[in-house]
């Protein structure tokens, strides 16, 4: 498809532009973040604890007396982050391998999806925690674990593609043309699996961040004082009979981002895929 | 179909030797001692002497591994660090807590996500079906450790409706028969306990089903709209059979087939949600027994539960296989599947 026929394609589609509006919305708050926040993330205020929302904190404060709307406003750098550095762990490797796998078939083919089907027999969280315990809780880790857990996916994705791009013409035409294999797979086939990829891509932002946010409420994640969404719930599950309010602004902002992402997905799919639906 | 079972059944073997390679390098690729890891930090050096010499610490990596493998065919996961009760033992009363909960989850999203799912499609670009399609995309976006809290801060702290959290109130009478207290409560004619238990399962239930029933919701609706268009379905309906039966005896019949593999690849999600939510309403089951243990540094613990998790899941996957097969007879003709 042209690019241009998908971008006007794109501006029709009211569930891809719904889940764009979305995300640049907190993209934008998480890049001028430090100029808009009310107060400081990280600075405690012990007369100010548990205060529900108020003109002053619109969010309220939480158990250290820290503004819960400048908190939230940082996590989303975070979350971004977290979402874009995880799914390209995930999507190098993964497509890599998936481009192997499908192009050359049985004898690469077996050893890696038999060990990707090894890596998908774990529940994703349990894989993700199993990685974290081994490398430690950390923000970084965090990233990683996600990232690794999600490898399979993508893999999976790009052979099934390459298996029915590989039988095509214009694949014969370069090979008769003397082209060589990783010629074929890196400049003929990869950029036809691309579609795919970005709405696979775009669905798994929202998955890692998630993902990502489900360890850092297990306490594998970021590390208190950062602000990360899921270590904030963590936090307000403690103060949930008097203070609902610590828990609850964290959960709508991971609600809203991986919202915004499912929408753009769902509709980059019914745009550039239609054959994943 | 023995050649299919019996090539699944192979499948299954090497992915279990797979899976148990790669939770057996866990203590190995966790920097510190292994002997420590196992016995704990406050073990004696003879403790740690003993175990060393038990799993062939000294020996290559292979033998150790066949020393591990061959324990865990025999039923041997090691022995917890906090309690000194064999992991096995740990794993097994816990499993039966969130057996309870994930039953009563995968009925919960079964149901509603299939209702859901053929309304949507007979009545598909309704009120009805945007709404249930919207609530899908939330459902399935939603972190569920946030809608467990809030679930419990309404219907638990706000209105006092339900209770907050473990399996049934503390202090009643409890005959542990086969570990499913819902159950056990009936066996032994104990409707207090029973109606006790069934509050406690309620918000627990609920929160794992969520994610669940979205996706049920939409592969329902997708598939039903699929079958509705086919030939046979205009014939029901030209012969004058009822709208119901067309839809539930026909179309929902012939759709169930993508239906039945979503519920079970579910289960994978059912299993790594319970993680989650048992965390949450403190419900003694393996989920929370992970995160425990890991906070405990309890390493045999850990391992032995994400083993345990894994072969659940494989086990599940192969049945969810073999049940396809059985649905469909035509996968059973030609061998592949």
């Amino acid at each position: 498809m042209e690019k241009v026929e998908a971008l006007v394609e794109l501006k029709k589609n009211k569930t891809a532009m719904a889940g764009l509006i979305l995300i640049c919305f907190l993209l934008i708050l998480a890049l001028i973040g430090p100029w808009i926040s009310p107060h400081p993330p990280l600075v405690p205020d012990p007369i100010n604890r548990l205060k529900g929302p108020s003109w002053s904190h619109p969010f309220g404060t939480d158990s250290l007396g820290r503004d819960i709307l400048s908190r939230v406003i940082y996590g989303s750098r975070i979350s971004i982050i977290i979402g874009l550095i995880a799914v390209s762990i995930s999507l190098v490797p993964g497509t890599i391998l998936g481009l192997l796998s499908g192009f050359y078939g049985r004898k690469v083919d077996e050893p890696i999806m038999r060990g990707m089907d090894i890596m998908l027999a774990f529940p994703a969280i349990l894989l993700a925690i199993f990685i974290t315990a081994i490398l430690g809780p950390s923000l970084l880790n965090t990233m990683i674990a996600v990232g690794i857990v999600y490898i399979p996916h993508y893999a999976r994705i790009v052979r099934s593609s390459v298996l029915s791009l590989k039988e095509q013409l214009f694949v014969q035409a370069v090979r008769s043309l003397g082209g060589s294999n990783l010629r074929i797979i890196f400049l003929h086939i990869f950029p036809n699996t691309i579609p795919p990829i970005i709405v696979y891509a775009t669905l798994g932002m929202g998955t890692a961040v998630l993902q990502a946010a489900a360890l850092g409420f297990l306490g594998l994640g970021a590390q208190p004082p950062t602000p990360e969404w899921g270590a904030m719930l963590s936090e307000g599950r403690q103060y949930i009979q008097n203070a609902p309010h610590v828990a609850a602004f964290p959960g709508i902002a991971i609600f809203m981002l991986v919202l915004g992402f499912n929408l753009f997905g769902d509709g980059l799919r019914d745009i550039l895929d239609p054959s994943l639906r | 179909m023995a050649r299919f079972i019996s090539r699944r059944l192979f499948h299954l073997i090497f992915i279990l030797i797979g899976v148990s390679i790669l939770v057996f390098l866990m203590l190995r690729l966790i920097p510190g001692d292994p002997a420590h890891l196992l016995v704990g930090e406050l073990a004696s050096p003879q403790d740690i002497a003993r175990i060393r010499e038990k799993l062939g610490l000294d020996s290559s990596y292979v033998y150790q591994y066949f020393i591990y493998a061959s324990n865990l065919l025999k039923g041997d996961m090691g022995t917890s660090i906090r309690s000194n009760v064999p992991v096995s033992q740990e794993i097994f009363v816990r499993f039966l807590a969130t057996v309870e909960l994930s039953i009563a989850a995968m009925l919960i999203s079964s149901l509603i996500g299939i209702l859901a799912g053929v309304i949507s499609s007979v009545r598909q670009y309704s009120i009805f079906d945007y709404f249930s399609m919207m609530m899908a995309l939330v459902g399935i976006s939603m972190p569920i450790f946030w809608l467990g809290l809030m679930l419990m801060y309404l219907f638990s702290v706000k209105w006092g409706i339900l209770p907050m959290m473990g399996r049934f109130t503390m202090g009643l009478d409890y005959h542990v028969i086969s570990g499913l207290v819902m159950l056990d409560s009936l066996l032994s004619g104990d409707i207090q306990l029973f109606f006790n238990s069934v509050k406690h399962l309620i918000l627990p239930a609920f929160t794992l089903a969520t994610i669940p029933m979205a996706i049920i919701a939409r592969m329902t609706r997708s598939s039903m709209l699929e079958v509705m268009s086919k030939d046979y379905i205009r014939t029901a309906r030209a012969k004058g059979l009822s709208r119901g039966t067309v839809i539930f005896r026909h179309a929902l019949k012939n759709a169930f087939l993508p239906i039945i593999t979503v519920i079970g690849l579910n289960f994978g999600l059912l299993l790594g949600g319970a993680v989650l939510t048992e965390t949450i309403f403190s419900w003694p089951g393996l989920g929370r027994y992970v995160v425990d243990s890991l906070s405990a540094r309890d390493y045999p613990a850990v391992q032995g539960c994400i083993l345990f998790f894994a072969v659940i899941m494989v086990i599940v996957n192969l049945t969810v296989d073999i049940f396809y097969l059985y649905l469909d007879p035509r996968l059973r003709i030609d061998g592949k599947g």
